[in-house]
């Protein structure tokens, strides 16, 4: 078990944009680690160029031990990648479509042709894969570029915003995928999204990136209880409710608005049971009892500052994102 | 060596990426039917229209218009001039457009998709102007077949091999075209510009060649300016193999000059490839 990819004060900028301003960081074998921040924060950039498609202005990366800069040709031939945008051709099938990326990475027919049939099924894609690309939906699209991606059983595969405009049944259905994927072939993978609920669902670490920075690293509920913990909202008639909080185990802070209690606690679903407990050997009634998680959402806020939303981006971005949603509604 | 095993044939990924672009073509038959009118209208209209042996000779006795018209042109049928002249123009139309699907792809995602994997940048640069070459071939095929058919007068001492010849000199000229407006399209994100310098281009390579006239009608400047233009010699090797007596120096002379000027501008294109595409 190693690093597969390792990335040390990479670097891009553009016309003086940086987009990427020295990143550093680590993905293990086989885990799902993903890029969370919103659009323009340089999570393509980063994929773009840890699949050689742009070269670094500092910095540098490895990809499976070889270097994204020196070593381009060895680091494309263990990798796959899934683009943010549709790139399957409309005009071609969803068959020959698989074959041309075979053709790209030098397959040998005989076990493209085996490789792409297992594929397709594996996408459940085997009845339409004699149907040209254009009557696909959003959701087919998108698993097709998954079965071109796997084509040549990369050891690492990219997948750039993989849900990208996709209703929520198909996005559920598309993380079914991936987590399917990393079971079935212990792929690495490594994502970039701006769901934070799809970077919570699926990856094991997330890097959350900002302007261009990682600003927060971990796995979920690491980031998550880094925040202080849940919160616990409770609403409690009767003396006496101040002093049974202050004898809890696990309770950080206590606040107390009108008839309502709000708790900072460390580990919430374990603390509110021994709290209604407690509260019931006073003889103390409550009325309401709620528990809060902190989300990634809370966690952006917290590093960054602001609230989730859109930076500046570059406009040849903006413009293959329009189109990829275009696509994704059809 | 892993990496040896997993090469494959090196003109596979090249091949597949000009079978894409060819599909796109074959599969619509709309496409495919401008593709074959477009010589067509142009030799008929413009050879036919063009009737400057009623310039030339008009009043003329026929003997004495026949010689001038021969002194003049090579030939004394004009339509067979220029037909011959058309296949060089309709080459440069077809290639125009080379670069414009690089720009597609890029904006869709999917040059992205290739460069990602380990197909060469050369490949993905001359699958473009490979296709652009045999669609501009099958264009040729159907000049040579009218011009036949509209009476087109051969040089004396031709023989039909010398079509062979013809395939050879469009392939250059493709090959030469289509690099150089692919590289125009290179780096660019939008078409705008590639089409304004596209524009640009094409009326004067075309008139500043022995297209409509021969060189030596023109006046001094712009026959100089000619002279560089590898146009011209692409239309006199063109009618050397067809309309003249071949003669074997100036053909020399002419496949030279064009295949020196297609392979510097095809190995620069090449290596612009290889820097600008990834940025």
């Amino acid at each position: 078990m190693g690093d597969v990819i390792k990335a040390e004060g990479l670097t891009k900028v553009f016309n003086g944009f940086t987009a990427v301003d020295h990143i550093t960081f680590r993905v293990r074998e086989g885990e799902i680690f993903g890029f969370l921040g919103p659009n323009g924060a340089g999570k393509t950039t980063t994929i773009h160029m840890l699949t050689t498609v742009l070269k670094p202005t500092g910095g540098r990366a490895e990809v499976c031990g070889y270097d994204v800069v020196r070593e381009p040709e060895k680091v494309r031939r263990s990798i796959g990648v899934v683009p943010q945008e549709y790139t399957a051709d409309e005009d071609l099938t969803g068959y020959e479509n698989v074959m041309l990326c075979a053709d790209l990475y030098g397959l040998p027919k005989e076990e493209a042709r085996k490789r792409a049939l297992e594929l397709l099924s594996l996408v459940q894609l085997e009845p339409f894969k004699d149907k040209r690309v254009e009557t696909y939906s959003g959701g087919m699209r998108r698993r097709l570029e998954l079965a071109c991606g796997l084509i040549n059983r990369p050891k690492v595969l990219f997948l750039d915003e993989p849900t990208l405009g996709l209703d929520v049944q198909t996005r559920t259905s598309i993380w079914r995928y991936i987590l399917y994927l990393r079971e079935t072939f212990g792929m690495t993978i490594f994502l970039t999204t701006h769901y934070l609920e799809e970077a919570d669902h699926l990856c094991d670490r997330i890097a959350i990136i900002d302007h261009g920075k990682i600003v927060g690293e971990g796995s979920p509920s690491e980031l998550k209880d880094s925040l202080g913990g849940d919160l616990l909202t409770l609403e409690c008639e009767g003396e006496g409710v101040e002093e049974v909080l202050g004898e809890m185990d696990g309770v950080r802070e206590v606040k107390k608005e009108g008839t309502e209690y709000r708790i900072k606690v460390n580990k919430g679903e374990s603390v509110a049971p021994l709290l209604l407990k407690a509260l019931g050997e006073r003889g103390l009634t409550v009325k309401r009892l709620s528990l809060t998680k902190p989300t990634l959402n809370e966690v952006y806020l917290e590093k960054t500052g602001r609230s989730f939303r859109d930076q500046e981006e570059r406009p040849e971005e903006n413009l293959r994102q329009r189109i990829t949603l275009w696509r994704a509604r059809r | 060596m892993e990496s040896q095993e997993m090469k494959g044939r090196p003109l596979q990924g090249f091949l597949a990426l000009t079978h894409r672009e060819l599909k796109k073509w074959y599969k619509e038959p709309l496409l495919l039917l401008i593709t074959i009118l477009q010589p067509l209208i142009w030799m008929i209209f413009l050879g036919k229209a063009m009737n400057l042996e009623a310039v030339f000779g008009g009043g003329l006795p026929p003997d004495l218009a026949k010689q001038l018209m021969l002194r003049s042109f090579g030939t004394t049928d004009y339509f067979s001039f220029m037909a011959m002249g058309m296949i060089a123009v309709t080459c440069l139309f077809t290639t125009m457009f080379t670069g414009f699907s690089i720009i597609w792809d890029r904006r869709l995602g999917f040059l992205n998709k290739v460069l990602s994997t380990p197909v060469s940048r050369a490949s993905v640069v001359f699958a473009k102007v490979f296709y652009a070459t045999l669609r501009s071939s099958f264009q040729v095929l159907i000049i040579l077949a009218a011009a036949f058919a509209l009476g087109l007068q051969t040089g004396p001492g031709f023989h039909p091999l010398y079509l062979l010849g013809v395939f050879l000199v469009t392939f250059m000229v493709c090959v030469t075209f289509s690099s150089l407006f692919l590289m125009l399209a290179l780096r660019s994100t939008r078409w705008e510009t590639p089409m304004a310098m596209v524009n640009l281009l094409v009326m004067p390579l075309m008139f500043a060649s022995n297209v409509f006239f021969p060189l030596e009608l023109m006046p001094g400047w712009l026959k100089t300016v000619a002279s560089f233009n590898p146009l011209s010699y692409t239309n006199d090797a063109l009618r050397q193999f067809t309309i003249y007596e071949l003669d074997p120096n100036a053909l020399l002379k002419d496949l030279t000059y064009l295949g020196l000027f297609c392979l510097f501008v095809s190995s620069l294109s090449i290596y612009l490839a290889k820097k600008y595409l990834s940025r």
